[in-house]
Parts: structure tokens; C-alpha cells; sequence
């Protein structure tokens, strides 16, 4: 009995995770790289709460215990009632049914059960704080990890690839931790407490359910191999299938201006039909194991029951006894296919272990520990470069021994076509890449050796609308300066032209700002980058002009804000505009990634290389 | 949920086989426990062994019957459930293949792709275990039932007490779990936010040395799912002892009262082992179908999500008789008004103007004054609320979609690319064209070269999303697959914004050749783009603010005149 309340318990609880429900077994696991070592850190996270899961060993075990005597125990009753009938029949005076005998055991049948239920409540109530307590604890780790691994790692994944990491795979670490643990335990007790109580009722009707055994293991072993491979080439199709859908959906007005609709509905079906292939092969394969399983278990009870029929006639053993067999036999198959089952969720936890100790084990970014700190009113805001190289991957160089100095004051330029890799300067001079040779100082201090909070206390930025956050747009200027006033924030936003736009919507600075927001335009999210920047009151700043998607209004308002900005301070502009290039003190010319140029708009024009080709074809609309 | 159960329809008859199955299925299940409760009241009682021989076989018998009956069930219900899920998912993505832009704008691409993919795939998978369970489960308490009171109607009473209290245990234990249930989806959603905060605005976060503020929110959402999730486990860890206890006291007092009409010979030993097994079979089929009632809500939702775009009807549709069409290349906009469904103000406000072979038209204005939307409106993506735009001299209402779209060569903002390689791409809309045809598209689009400096040039493979090509290089093959096509109107709707100015000047200056004999509309927002343009039309807030070349409108259109001097310099204005 008690192995069906399991299997229904786990339905119940974790049909969210791959590979589980009824199908557990039939399904493809995936396997963890190194599968004993990351068990072993596993096991290492639970070891501060060894003590409760000592317990909860026990506690199983002792549950179990019970539950496996019971049958046995309702057997005797069983027997005390065929007993007493026998007699009346056959006519023995006096003869009677001994409800005495028979209540007694009921009485210790009813503290067997209360105690079993007892133990069982209290080894899911003890691991619901344990499994819980622990994924906390790497969940905590895992999002700490996070703030001190190198943008290098970010850049490289998808988002989705990280978030599935902290939710999915910890989810399912969580989810065995909770079951499958305890259900180990209980099904190893189970099978071997069974065969000790089939023993001792009949060593002949135990071999004869244990014949039973090797066929149930050949049987599930056979047939979740065959499904193994439908399920894969399922998983497969739907991919495809996805895929298309995705990409038909996504490009749905060229298919539309294309008149593809026919030849994509064509190709949809020809992955539906494979897809349904698969799938129906599949679901069918997994769906025999179980009535074969019942049909080799009934077989057993067939057994049971005549041979134990026959038994008793001989009196080799009483009635009760078979009673009792019955049930356990009928238990017996299915601790085997749950054990196997959860192998395989044991496997697949292991992996998503593996996934989250990878990200784990990520090579941080560096702290050396003896940093300057940053002295704020020495600073004048100077960079040089000297001599650096530069580069994402190791064999493509971007930037090849570049040295150059933009003084206090001074703006330099980045100029390029679109997707030119200019977010490259940027990720270097806040470290969020190290540079490969070469120097990068602020006033004469290699910035490797300030802190990266320190280095970056002192730049103020000005990007795409990407640089704010869900949130107000109140704090998202007060995000600039960590305890800033209240006058302060407003007089920022004044002088970014913030104000004026705000002032008109419903809900003011408290207008919340999202993905989808339609009542701010892009422009006007430039605005609070603007007024951000303002309120940090940076010695260097980054800016980028593109105004694209900007009306003409607020374009204007977008250029005083941002030289307003600029006053006084080290610039480092991503130039759109021609009056800011030729006004800026160094041009930097970038193509593909790389800097090709350097010099002074009149030093470049002279060069007659790209940017003076760059310079000819935009401003007079013919090509170089 | 009812509209999709009535999709099932075309299964009525291998559901009811299932149906028929899984009863006999079920029978032979019960029809074990009397045939053994003969062996004891008959066989044993007389000690007859042949008899005890006899049953044995028809047991076997019953057996092999219910499992071949359970295959079989198995077989028919694969394939019913994996048919109705590809009949669904096929009858979606038709109707969706048909949906004009306002169907997409209403329930959104990222939806949609969601309703066809996963929501069928949960109602899939909701139909196999409802064959399987939902079926089963209910047979198996009838059956068992019957079988009980067959074997001793007075006892049964007991077990119709039980039964009523297992179901108030079920259904307290479910009002209570439900809501917890439900909020700890809602933290673990909370955790995912936080993250992709986290994970979007990462630079910002360490440009602004707010990492602590981060590490604060995401320790408090840990703090707050954890505490959920250890309540909603504890409440489970109670579920389950409490039922096993539960059915484990039905069995004592089961066999309490059952060894009591034992003795008043109302009932035989056999009976009595017999109704122990019969009455924990009933209980689990009431688990059973508990079960199914958590997984209904969940699938109704997805249901609830297919019938909507089941129901959806397409609000543009062909004429019934298409008019023939003998010009070609020309356009006219006649007091052209638009409104979104359901929008206060119109984005296109009473719009004229014309185009024609040989000439070029560009569009230009500010985000939102509505380019696009004009553009849509010319291949009848939408259709106008008020005027007209004739196509040739008709009324685009009055083409076929089919043939008004092969007219046009369009070229959208965002570049599209499909799976493939570089050459089936450019073919997409024209598979007929020879090689040559196809390289000349590709020259003008100046893509040839990089195309050639791949290793294998046409022949490239593009992956999913066109991701492993650059933003420029896509909407250069983008403007490729549109030349390819021949067609008599071109739409360049702002597509050339990822390429450099070098590339661009050259590309406008091979199109001139190319498309003298067509016409020509180009929607952007440089002004140098559009500078040579026969006539700029300039949109503000979806009005015309004027119309004519570059010379005339700086003249008399003071929307234009602001666009050009935010963009270029004195001295090249001059």
C-alpha cells in the first residue's frame, strides 16, 4: 500500500520538473559530467544538517518497519477467524470465534498504524526544512557568486541560460531533496523487509514471487531502452517544430509580403506528421511497462494464491498467512520500479548540481586587496592609454598597442558605423574587461590598482535606454547618487529638461517605468540617463548621442542637456553628431570591432583614409 | 475547456474503444480478488485441490485478458492523444498563418508562439493521463463498489461513510494547499524577476556600485520563498500519513465488523479477504481522481488560451471576386485614415498622395508619426478606416492579398532571415529565379561580397534568427530576397539604419539603376537618405505636414526644416 501513496505523493508534487510523473523511467536522464564528485559537494551541502538527516533515516526506516508488519499481523486475526469458523463447522461444541483474540490484535494493528503514520509525517516534516534550508543556502551562494564574476561570463550566455540554473536546476535539487531521499530509504526497507516477512510465512511461495523479480527488471529494462529512443526523436521534432513555429511567427509580415503562408503550412505539417510519429511511438512504448508489470505481479498472485491455497489444505500454513503473502507480493514489484525511478531523478538532480557548482566554481574577478582608494578632491579626471592591447578572444587583437591622452577637460570622440564594437572603451575603462597588456591610468594611477568601486565612483554614463531599470522615474535619477536629497534629485532633473515632460504625466516622478511603457518615449528616457548623470556629477563621463527614434522636439532638448553635462568634465563621446566630432579634441575611428584611426578631425582628413571616406559619404550623399 | 473537448470529436470512436478497454481492464482487476476468495471459501474450506488448480488457470486466463486489454487501451490512446495534439496544433497555426497584423498586435508574437507550442503540448499530455486515469479511476470505484455490495450490501454502509470522509479531507486539505500553492509560483516568479533585473541592467549595477542594493532584493525574495515553500511542504507532509491512516482504520474496522457476520454466518472468510481488497481499490480511485482535478484547472488554462486563437476570426479576408489588374507600379493614398482597433485617435490622419514607375518617395518623420503604419496599410496588413489606396488603379480591398502582395517587394525595419542558406533566403519570395538573377540581387543589395568571403558563399547556411550573421549583413540580404523578387513597388521601410554611410550611398546608387523601371517608396530618418528623393512626404502624428523635394520643403515645411538642422550642420544645409 504504502508504495502507491508515494507515487501519488510525487505526481502530486513534481510534475514540473523533466523526466518525472508516470513516465519517469521511460524517459532519457541526463547524465552529470563527474557524477561522483558532484555528489560528493552535494552531500557536503547537507553535512551542516547531518544530525536531522540521521533522523530522518531513522524515522523512515522505522515507518517502514511497521507498515511491513502489519499485514502480517492482520494475518493472525485472519487465521483466529478462519480457525474459529472451521470449527463451528465442523460441528465442535462449543465452539465459537475468539473476538478477544481477534480485537486484541486489531488494538495493536491500530498503535502499528498510528505510530508508522507518526514517523512517516515526521520524516517529511523534518526534510521540508532541511531540502528547503539547503536550497536557500545555494541559491544565496549562487546569486553572491554572481555580483563577483567578470562581465566576460555575462556577455558570453543568455540570459535564460543563467536563470534556468538558479530556478530550474536548484528547483530540482530542491524537489529530490524533499522525496526522493526519504523514498529511497523507504523502498530499500520496503523490498528487503518484505522478503525477511515472505520468508518467514513460506521460503517455497517466496522463491515463486522472487522468479517474478528478474522478469519485472527485464521487462521495464527492455522496454524504457526502446522508449528511450522515441522520446528522444520526440523531443527532437518538437524542437524542430518549435523552431518553426518561432521563426514563422516572428517573421510573420515577410511571409506575408513573400506569399510564403503555403510552402510554411507545408512545412509545418511535415514536422507534425514526424512529431506525431514520435510521439504516439513513445507514449505507447512507456505506457505498456505498466500493465506488463501488473500482468508478471498477477501471476505472482495467481501463484500465491493456489499454491498457498494448496498449502493451507495441507496445513503447511495458515490461512491468514496467505492473506498477508498476498499483500506482500503485491508490494513487491513496485519498491523495484521506484528504486529504478528514482535512480534516474538521482541522476538528473546530480547534473543540475553539477550546473550550479559550475557557475560556482566561474573564475572571478580579480581583488587584489591593497587598492589605492580614491581621494575625490585630487582628482582632475586625466586618462591615458598607453600602449594598450586588447582583445575578447585571445587570437583577434581589437585594440593593438593604442596610447593616447584626453586631458582634464578634453572630449574624445568615438566615431563608427553602427555595431562597430564602441561599447568596447567603455568596458574598458570601468574594468569591466581587463585589458591584456599596456596601461589605462586616471591622473597617473594604473586603474588596476583602485578599487572597482573606487574607479567607477568617478565615471558618470549616458547610454541607450537599456541603462534604466523597472522602477519610477524618480529613482531612477536618484539611482545616480546613493543619498541624495530630495532637492538635489529635482534640480537635476530641471537641468536635464526632465521636469517639464514628467510634469505633464498622471503620476509624475512616481510614473513607473517598464519594458512596454508607451507613455515615455524613448528620447525622454534619454532625458533621465541625462538627469542621472547630472545628480552623479562625474569627473569623467561616457555618453552616447545616438538619437535615432528621437523626435525633433526632444532631440533638441537632448543636445543642450548633454553639453550642459558636458561642461568641465573628461569626455568620452560615442559621436553621431558632425559639430561634436570636429570639435572634440581626439577622434577615435572604429570599424568592426577595432580602432583603425586616431587624430584630430583635420589630422584625419588629411590622412585620407576611412574616416575621410566615412566624412564624404555621409555629409555629401555620394560614395567615396 | 468545452470548446477544445469538442475538437475530440473526430476520436469519438477509438475514445470509446479506450472506454471499453479499460473496463475490461478493470474488471479482470476485481474479477482476481472474488476468484481468490473462492479458492479460500471453496477450495480451502473443502480442502479441494483440483478446484484451487481450476480457478488458478482462470485467474491466469483473467489476467492475460487485462493486460492485453491495458496494451491495447495503451495503443489507442497514444495515438489518440498524439493525434489530437497534432490536430490542434495544426488547426492553430493555420488559423494563425491567416491573421492579419491586428490579430498579431492583439495577443502578441511571443503568445502566440507559446499557444501553439507549449499550452498544445500540456493539453496533449493532459488527454493521455485523462485516458489513462480519468477513465480508469471512476470505472475502478464503480466496479469495486459493486463488487462490495455485491459481497455484503450492509457492510458497504461503512465504507460509504469513509469514502464521504476521505472526500471532506480532500477537499480541506485542497482549500487550504491551493492558495499556498499559488503564492509559492508567485515568489519563485519574484526570484526570476529579481535575476533578470539583475542580468539586464548588470552594467549599470557596477557602473553605479549598487551591487549591495541587488544581493538586498534577491536575499529578501530567498528569504520570502523559502518560508512559503517550507509551509506549503509541512501541510504536504501531513496529506499523506493522514490518508494511509485513514485507510488503514477502514481496513481494522472493515475486518472487525466483517469477522462479526462471519460468525452470524452472513458472510464467508473469503468474502471478507475479498472486501478489504475491494475497498482500499475504491479509495485509490477516489485519490486517483482528486489527482485529476488538480491537473484540470491547470489545463484549462492552456485550454482556455487555444480557443481563443481557435476563435479569432480574421478581420481581413480576400474579396470574393478579385478584380484583374493590367498596370503596374502605381500607388495613390486618397484621404487615407487608420485607427487601431480599439484606440482613442487615429495614427494616419486623412493621408493623399501618389507614386508611380520611376519614381522614388520617401517618408520621413519622427518615431511614432506612423511610417510604418502606412507602409502595413499598402500590403493590407490593416485596413483603412476611412479613404481608399488604390494599387494599380484599384482599391486594394478589392485584390486578391495573394496578388497585391506579389506586387510588392518589401524590405521591413527589422530584418528578418530564416533558416536556411543564404541563397534560399534571397529566393524566398521568388523560388523561380535563375542564378544570375540572384547574384545581381545580391550585388545591388552589396551583399555579394561578404557573401563571397564566407566559406560557403550562396550557400552558407543562416541559423535560426539569422544570428550568425552581423545586423548590416542581415538587412543587406534582407533588401537582396526583395530585389530578387522583380516586383513593380518597392517598400524600404527604414532598413537602412545598420549599415554605414559608405555602404548606404553606394546601395542607393545601384537601386537607381536597378529599379528605374518601378516605384519606389523609402521610409527614414536621416535626411541624407532621403535627400534625392523625387518627393519627401513629412509625417507628424500621422498628418502629412508636407509634401515635395528636398529644395521646396525647405522652403515651406517647418517640421522638415527642424528634422534637417537637428541632423546636419550650417554649412551643409547650404
Amino acid at each position: 500500500m504504502s508504495e502507491r501513496d508515494n507515487n501519488m505523493n510525487r505526481n502530486s508534487l513534481r510534475d514540473r520538473g523533466p523526466g518525472r510523473g508516470p513516465h519517469g523511467i521511460s524517459m532519457p536522464v541526463e547524465k552529470a559530467k563527474n557524477f561522483k564528485g558532484t555528489l560528493k559537494r552535494l552531500i557536503k551541502y547537507l553535512m551542516p544538517m547531518r544530525m536531522r538527516l540521521i533522523i530522518v533515516g531513522g524515522l523512515a526506516m522505522f515507518s517502514t518497519v511497521f507498515n511491513i508488519l502489519s499485514p502480517k499481523v492482520m494475518g493472525k486475526a485472519t487465521t483466529k477467524l478462519f480457525e474459529g469458523l472451521m470449527m463451528k463447522l465442523q460441528g465442535i461444541p462449543d465452539a465459537a470465534i475468539d473476538f478477544d483474540y481477534i480485537a486484541g490484535i486489531l488494538m495493536i494493528l491500530t498503535v502499528l498504524y498510528i505510530v508508522s503514520a507518526l514517523f512517516s509525517y515526521g520524516t517529511q516534516y523534518i526534510m521540508a526544512g532541511v531540502a528547503q534550508k539547503t536550497v536557500f543556502d545555494m541559491r544565496k551562494d549562487i546569486s553572491e557568486k554572481l555580483h563577483r564574476l567578470p562581465l566576460k561570463y555575462f556577455d558570453s550566455r543568455t540570459h535564460g541560460e543563467i536563470l534556468s540554473r538558479v530556478t530550474n536546476d536548484i528547483d530540482n535539487i530542491s524537489n529530490t531533496l524533499q522525496q526522493s531521499i526519504t523514498q529511497l530509504i523507504t523502498s530499500i526497507v520496503t523490498l528487503s523487509g518484505i522478503i525477511i516477512m515472505m520468508l518467514t510465512i513460506s521460503p517455497v511461495m517466496t522463491l515463486i514471487t522472487l522468479i517474478t523479480l528478474p522478469l519485472s527488471i527485464f521487462i521495464t529494462k527492455g522496454i524504457a531502452k526502446k522508449s528511450q529512443k522515441y522520446f528522444k526523436m520526440q523531443q527532437k521534432m518538437i524542437g524542430e517544430l518549435n523552431g518553426h513555429v518561432e521563426e514563422m511567427y516572428t517573421g510573420h509580415k515577410v511571409v506575408k509580403a513573400f506569399g510564403y503562408e503555403e510552402k510554411s503550412l507545408a512545412a509545418f505539417q511535415r514536422l507534425n506528421d514526424k512529431l506525431y510519429n514520435a510521439g504516439w511511438k513513445a507514449q505507447f512504448v512507456s505506457g505498456i511497462i505498466m500493465p506488463l508489470m501488473t500482468f508478471v505481479s498477477n501471476i505472482g498472485y495467481v501463484f500465491v494464491s493456489v499454491v498457498g491455497g494448496i498449502f493451507v489444505t495441507r496445513r503447511v500454513i495458515e490461512i491468514g498467512d496467505i492473506q498477508a503473502f498476498i499483500q506482500y507480493s503485491r508490494q513487491f514489484s513496485h519498491p523495484i520500479v521506484q528504486t529504478a525511478n528514482i535512480v534516474n531523478i538521482i541522476q538528473s538532480t546530480v547534473a543540475s548540481a553539477e550546473r550550479v557548482f559550475e557557475v560556482l566554481d566561474e573564475e572571478e574577478e580579480e581583488v587584489k586587496g591593497n587598492e589605492i582608494p580614491v581621494q575625490l578632491e585630487k582628482i582632475r579626471g586625466e586618462v591615458h592609454f598607453k600602449h594598450v592591447d586588447f582583445g575578447y578572444k585571445k587570437d583577434v587583437k581589437l585594440i593593438e598597442d593604442m596610447s593616447f591622452t584626453a586631458k582634464s577637460g578634453q572630449t574624445v570622440a568615438i566615431v563608427g558605423p553602427t555595431g562597430a564594437g564602441k561599447t568596447t572603451l567603455v568596458n574598458l575603462l570601468l574594468r569591466f574587461y581587463e585589458i591584456d597588456d599596456g596601461r589605462i591610468t586616471v591622473d597617473g594611477i594604473d586603474i588596476r590598482d583602485l578599487t572597482r568601486e573606487g574607479l567607477r565612483s568617478l565615471f558618470g554614463m549616458v547610454l541607450q535606454d537599456a541603462w534604466l531599470f523597472k522602477g519610477s522615474i524618480w529613482d531612477n535619477i536618484a539611482y545616480g547618487k546613493t543619498d541624495a536629497t530630495d532637492k538635489e534629485i529635482l534640480k537635476a532633473a530641471e537641468m536635464a529638461h526632465v521636469d517639464h515632460f514628467v510634469r505633464m504625466l498622471p503620476e509624475g516622478y512616481q510614473t513607473e517605468l517598464n519594458e512596454e511603457a508607451n507613455n515615455i518615449s524613448q528620447g525622454q528616457k534619454q532625458l533621465i540617463t541625462i538627469a542621472r548623470a547630472i545628480l552623479a556629477d562625474p569627473f569623467i563621463l561616457i555618453l552616447d548621442e545616438a538619437t535615432s527614434n528621437v523626435d525633433t522636439r526632444t532631440e533638441i532638448y537632448i543636445q543642450k542637456a548633454m553639453s550642459e553635462l558636458m561642461k568641465g568634465r573628461t569626455n568620452f563621446v560615442i559621436a553621431h553628431r558632425l559639430s561634436t566630432i570636429r570639435k572634440a579634441d581626439i577622434i577615435l575611428v572604429m570599424n568592426e570591432g577595432k580602432i583603425i584611426e586616431k587624430g584630430n578631425h583635420e589630422v584625419l582628413m588629411e590622412k585620407g583614409g576611412f574616416y575621410s571616406d566615412l566624412y564624404n559619404s555621409q555629409f555629401l550623399g555620394k560614395p567615396a | 475547456m468545452a470548446r477544445i473537448i469538442k475538437e475530440l470529436k473526430t476520436f469519438t470512436i477509438p475514445i470509446i474503444a479506450v472506454i471499453v478497454l479499460v473496463f475490461i481492464q478493470s474488471l479482470s482487476e476485481l474479477a482476481l480478488p472474488t476468484m481468490m476468495s473462492d479458492i479460500v471459501d471453496t477450495g480451502i474450506v473443502k480442502g479441494d485441490v483440483p478446484y484451487i488448480l481450476k480457478i488458478g488457470l482462470w485467474m491466469i486466463l483473467v489476467a492475460a485478458i487485462g493486460t492485453l486489454s491495458a496494451i491495447l487501451a495503451s495503443f489507442v490512446s497514444s495515438k489518440v492523444s498524439s493525434g489530437f495534439g497534432k490536430q490542434l496544433r495544426y488547426g492553430i497555426f493555420f488559423r494563425v498563418e491567416g491573421f492579419s497584423l491586428s490579430e498579431f498586435d492583439q495577443i502578441g508574437t511571443a503568445s502566440l508562439v507559446t499557444r501553439t507550442t507549449n499550452d498544445i503540448t500540456q493539453i496533449q499530455n493532459f488527454t493521455v493521463t485523462a485516458l489513462r486515469m480519468l477513465i480508469r479511476a471512476p470505472v475502478m470505484a464503480i466496479g469495486g463498489i459493486i463488487m462490495a455490495v455485491s459481497k455484503d450490501a450492509k457492510l458497504s454502509l461503512l465504507l460509504i461513510g469513509v469514502v464521504a470522509l476521505l472526500s471532506v479531507l480532500i477537499f480541506f486539505v485542497s482549500r487550504k494547499t491551493m492558495p499556498l500553492f499559488k503564492s509559492l509560483q508567485k515568489k519563485v516568479d519574484r526570484i526570476n524577476l529579481v535575476l533578470r533585473d539583475y542580468l539586464t541592467g548588470i552594467r549599470v549595477v557596477r557602473a553605479f556600485n549598487r551591487t549591495k542594493r541587488e544581493k538586498e532584493r534577491f536575499h529578501e525574495a530567498n528569504l520570502d520563498l523559502t518560508g512559503t515553500a517550507i509551509k506549503v511542504n509541512k501541510i504536504m507532509a501531513l496529506l499523506m500519513p493522514l490518508m494511509m491512516l485513514l485507510f488503514n482504520f477502514t481496513s481494522i474496522l472493515i475486518f472487525w465488523f466483517g469477522s462479526v457476520r462471519v460468525d452470524n454466518g452472513a458472510m464467508q472468510v473469503g468474502d471478507l479477504m475479498a472486501y478489504i481488497q475491494y475497498a482500499m481499490q475504491i479509495m485509490f480511485s477516489l485519490v486517483m481522481m482528486t489527482m485529476m482535478f488538480i491537473m484540470v484547472p491547470r489545463a484549462s488554462v492552456s485550454a482556455a488560451r487555444i480557443s481563443e486563437v481557435m476563435d479569432m476570426k480574421t478581420s481581413i479576408s480576400d474579396p470574393q471576386l478579385s478584380k484583374k489588374v493590367d498596370a503596374r507600379g502605381f500607388i495613390e493614398f486618397k484621404n487615407v485614415s487608420f485607427c487601431f482597433e480599439g484606440a482613442a485617435e487615429p495614427v494616419i490622419k486623412n493621408v493623399s498622395f501618389s507614386s508611380w514607375p520611376g519614381k522614388v518617395t520617401a517618408v520621413i518623420g519622427s518615431t511614432g508619426s506612423g511610417k510604418t503604419t502606412l507602409m502595413n496599410l499598402i500590403m493590407r496588413f490593416y485596413d483603412v478606416t476611412e479613404g481608399k489606396i488604390l494599387v494599380d488603379g484599384v482599391d486594394v480591398k478589392e485584390i486578391n492579398q495573394k496578388v497585391l502582395r506579389e506586387k510588392i517587394g518589401f524590405v521591413p525595419q527589422n530584418a528578418v532571415l530564416f533558416t536556411g542558406t543564404i541563397a534560399d533566403n534571397i529566393r524566398f519570395g521568388n523560388e523561380s529565379i535563375t542564378g544570375d538573377m540572384l547574384k545581381k540581387a545580391a550585388e545591388v543589395a552589396q551583399a555579394n561580397e561578404f557573401i563571397d568571403h564566407m566559406k560557403d558563399g550562396y550557400d552558407s547556411e543562416i541559423s535560426q534568427g539569422g544570428t550568425n550573421v552581423s545586423g548590416g549583413q542581415k538587412q543587406r540580404l534582407s533588401i537582396a530576397r526583395a530585389l530578387a523578387k522583380k516586383p513593380e513597388i518597392y517598400i524600404f521601410d527604414d532598413c537602412f539604419s545598420a549599415l554605414d554611410f559608405k555602404t548606404e550611398a553606394k546601395l542607393r546608387n545601384a537601386l537607381k539603376e536597378y529599379t528605374r523601371q518601378d516605384s519606389l517608396i523609402i521610409v527614414a530618418q536621416r535626411v541624407n537618405t532621403v535627400m534625392d528623393a523625387d518627393q519627401i512626404i513629412v509625417l507628424e502624428n500621422g498628418a502629412v505636414a508636407g509634401i515635395g523635394n528636398h529644395k521646396a520643403l525647405m522652403k515651406n515645411c517647418e517640421v522638415y526644416r527642424e528634422i534637417v538642422s537637428s541632423q546636419l550642420s550650417e554649412e551643409e544645409i547650404a
